[in-house]
Formats: structure tokens, C-alpha cells, sequence
């Protein structure tokens, strides 16, 4: 348990760091930023409890808000897509996820890159509009959900192909 | 009383999750509004420290680009300064006029953003060097901001690329005075809105702020008109200005205090 406590503190301000000091300043073409810190949110044991993993994400978007100005939008995007995850779960592992044995060094890859798929998109078109806040520039929402959730999915993809343990 | 709370242990998810979410609206929506951001904004001990450390790593990759604009600026001061010690001679000046309108602090920005549709700078001086509200931001090239919040050491600026910046511009031939906006697209354009019709506007004139308010002097550089058109009630002009600041790349910037703002604000309110 504690092993698993100093993972999860370490991830959590490992992400941040990254998220801010570097992905942040990425800027390609002018807009699109890739938003990793979801990994941790994504990667969070299934077993655990749900008040923590929302209470968790909610202190990881405002850490993220905190550092880019941006009010509450990081913070309400992480807590959406951790209260709708047991959902997205249920939805891109089924029966694995039904039997509470998802362990995600093990699960095949296609059902891994789903999840992420539903988990991007979702945080990044809830992100989007809170940080436009205006239905006529749906077009820009839709645009800029597009091609950050691309590179968002890309990037998360090979960080944890890179940081995975091969499972024995 | 027992259903209450049996209601509430079971949708312990959901009410935490709404009551969270609500929160971050309510963040959300108050950076919308001008100076409302209460506590959750970069220019607070955490975030600044860690900013502040990450520039001085930054700051030395464009050494040399930075070290140019300035001794440009320097040049440019220094024929100033010689044309004014000519004209000194001449000019009788009382010593009860030296009083200075305008205050200059220097900053680095140590955090920059551009590519959001609000905005917003961390700058290295807070309220210790008594950097406060409503001061504005310019750098050697033009206009970059307005001071939002202070803490101790930092400062947050809303930059001219933010939604909600309103900034009183005109145009340098004629005086014809507009309302300086972003659109929330290029960070090379910002947009001037409510030129009357009448004006003589042409591609290439300069824009620069009007000094119509207390934070800005008249003449700070803007840009240069890029196009322009009616607006849709055919009363006004709305110019796409092209900024003279590549807002992408600024660090070394002058902070503006109005020695006579709160002279100034104190006779407005009373009316």
C-alpha cells in the first residue's frame, strides 16, 4: 500500500512538472498542446476508491490551472472524466473490467487505446468549451478537441509503453 | 432524517463530483469577468517560484536576441536624450513641473502565454517593488498588458491577447480614438473597434494608445493598420492592427505608474 501511495505521489508531480514546464510551451502550429497530466487520472488502480480519484483529480486540475491561469476549466475537465471513468472502463474492457481484474500493464493494447481515446476526448472537448465559453465558436472547440486530443492520445500512448514494466 | 442520509452516502460520488464541478465553473466563469480571478492565479509563491527558476534557465538561450532589442532601445533613448539637451537651452522651464507624471519599473516576464484565449503573463515584481493594479505593462517595442493581481514578489498581467482586455488606441495621425480588442485568433493581430467612420484610416498608419486612461500614457506604440472594415451597423471601423511586439517572444518589460492616477480615479468617482 505504501509502495503504491509513493507511485501515485510521485506520478502526480512528476506530471505536473512535465505538464507545465515543457508540454505547456509546445505551441504547434500556433495552438495545440498535448495534456499528459490525464495519464495519471487514466492510470489510477480500478480497485481503488472513487471519492479519492475525484478528490485527487480535482486537486491536479487546479494545480494545472493554478500555473497557466486558466480558473477552474483543467479542474472541471479531471473531475468530469474521473467521475464518468468506471463508464469509459466498463465500455473499452468489458468483461475484464466487470471481473475488477483490469491491470493495465496486462490488458491488450487495442482496448488500452480506446480507453485512452474516450478518456482524451472527453477531457479535452469539456476543457475546450470552458476555456472558449461561447457556443458560437463551436467550430474552434471542435477544431482545437481534434488535434490536441491527437497528440494528447500519441504522446500518452508512448509514455507508457516507455514506462512499463514488462509484466513477468 | 435517515433517508437524507442514506441519500447522501449513496450518491456520495455524484454530490462530490457536482460540488467540485460547480467549483471549478465558478472559477471558471469569475476569470472571465475583469479582475475577479481571487485565488487561483499564477502570481502566488508556488507557482512564481517555480517559474522564476525555470526562466532563469530560459532567459540564457536568448541572450543575444534580448541584449539586441535592448541596445537598440538604448540607441533610440540616447537621440532622444541628445535632441533634448539641445532644446533645454531654449526652454524656460519652472522647477515646480518637475515632478514626475510617470513612473518606470523594469520586470522580466517569467512566464508567457499565447496560445489560450485568455491570457494571462507572471511577471517578476510584485508588491514589494511596489508594483500594484492597474499599472500598465509596455515593452521597448509597444503595449504588452495591464497589471492584474500582485502578490509579494510576483504579478499577474492580463496580456493584450486576452478576450476580455479593453484598451483605449488611436490612430497617431488623427486622434480618432477606438477600444483595442482580441479576437481570440493570431497572436500577431489585435483588433481596434469603434473608430468612427469619419476617420481617415489607411493600411500602414500607426495605431498607439490614446492615454484616454489613467494607465496608459498617450503615444506607447500599438501597431500598424493591417485592414480594415465597417462594422455591421456601417457606424464604425473595425481595424486589424498589426502588433509591433511579437507577443510570442517578449521578456525585458517596462512597468507604468501614473503618478496622478488616484487623483485622476478619485475625481471621476465622485461624479
Amino acid at each position: 500500500m505504501n509502495s503504491i501511495f509513493s507511485i501515485h505521489t510521485v506520478r502526480f508531480i512528476a506530471l505536473v512538472f512535465v505538464q507545465v514546464l515543457i508540454l505547456n510551451h509546445i505551441n504547434f502550429l500556433g495552438y495545440i498542446n498535448p495534456y499528459i497530466y490525464i495519464l495519471f487520472i487514466a492510470l489510477f488502480p480500478v480497485k481503488n476508491n472513487r471519492i479519492i480519484l475525484i478528490l485527487l483529480s480535482f486537486l491536479l486540475g487546479i494545480t494545472i490551472d493554478m500555473f497557466l491561469d486558466t480558473g477552474g476549466i483543467h479542474a472541471g475537465a479531471s473531475v468530469l472524466i474521473a467521475y464518468a471513468r468506471p463508464v469509459i472502463l466498463k465500455s473499452s474492457f468489458g468483461t475484464v473490467y466487470e471481473h475488477q481484474s483490469v491491470k493495465f500493464n496486462t490488458v491488450d493494447f487495442g482496448s488500452k487505446l480506446t480507453y485512452f481515446t474516450f478518456l482524451t476526448v472527453l477531457h479535452h472537448f469539456v476543457l475546450f468549451t470552458l476555456e472558449i465559453f461561447s457556443i458560437s465558436k463551436i467550430i474552434l472547440i471542435f477544431q482545437k478537441t481534434l488535434f490536441s486530443s491527437i497528440f494528447t492520445i500519441l504522446l500518452s500512448v508512448v509514455v507508457t509503453i516507455i514506462f512499463s514494466r514488462k509484466p513477468k | 432524517m435517515q433517508q437524507i442520509i442514506n441519500f447522501i452516502i449513496r450518491n456520495k460520488n455524484f454530490l462530490l463530483f457536482l460540488l467540485l464541478f460547480g467549483l471549478s465553473l465558478l472559477f471558471t466563469i469569475q476569470t472571465h469577468s475583469y479582475h475577479k480571478s481571487k485565488f487561483i492565479n499564477s502570481a502566488n509563491f508556488l507557482t512564481g517560484g517555480v517559474y522564476n527558476s525555470l526562466n532563469n534557465i530560459n532567459s540564457y538561450f536568448d541572450l543575444r536576441s534580448q541584449n539586441e532589442l535592448l541596445s537598440e532601445e538604448n540607441k533610440r533613448l540616447r537621440v532622444l536624450l541628445r535632441n533634448s539637451e539641445i532644446h533645454a537651452d531654449s526652454v524656460f522651464t519652472d522647477s515646480v513641473m518637475f515632478k514626475q507624471l510617470y513612473r518606470f519599473y523594469t520586470a522580466n516576464i517569467i512566464k508567457n502565454s499565447y496560445s489560450f484565449s485568455n491570457n494571462i503573463l507572471t511577471i517578476n515584481k510584485g508588491r514589494n517593488d511596489s508594483v500594484q493594479q492597474d499599472f500598465g505593462v509596455i515593452s521597448s517595442k509597444g503595449i504588452i498588458g495591464i497589471v492584474d493581481k500582485t502578490s509579494a514578489n510576483y504579478a499577474a498581467v492580463i496580456s493584450i491577447l486576452n478576450t476580455t482586455s479593453r484598451i483605449s488606441a488611436q490612430l497617431k495621425k488623427s486622434n480618432h480614438f477606438g477600444t483595442l480588442t482580441w479576437d481570440g485568433k493570431s497572436p500577431e493581430y489585435n483588433q481596434l473597434i469603434d473608430i468612427p467612420k469619419i476617420a481617415p484610416v489607411s493600411k500602414g498608419d500607426t495605431i498607439v494608445t490614446s492615454g484616454r486612461s489613467s494607465i496608459f500614457p498617450k503615444g506607447v506604440p500599438v501597431g500598424i493598420v493591417e485592414d480594415f472594415k465597417l462594422d455591421l451597423a456601417e457606424n464604425y471601423y473595425e481595424i486589424n492592427v498589426k502588433l509591433f511586439n511579437d507577443m510570442t517572444s517578449v521578456e525585458h518589460v517596462y512597468i507604468i505608474e501614473n503618478a496622478d492616477k488616484e487623483e485622476i480615479e478619485n475625481l471621476l468617482s465622485n461624479n
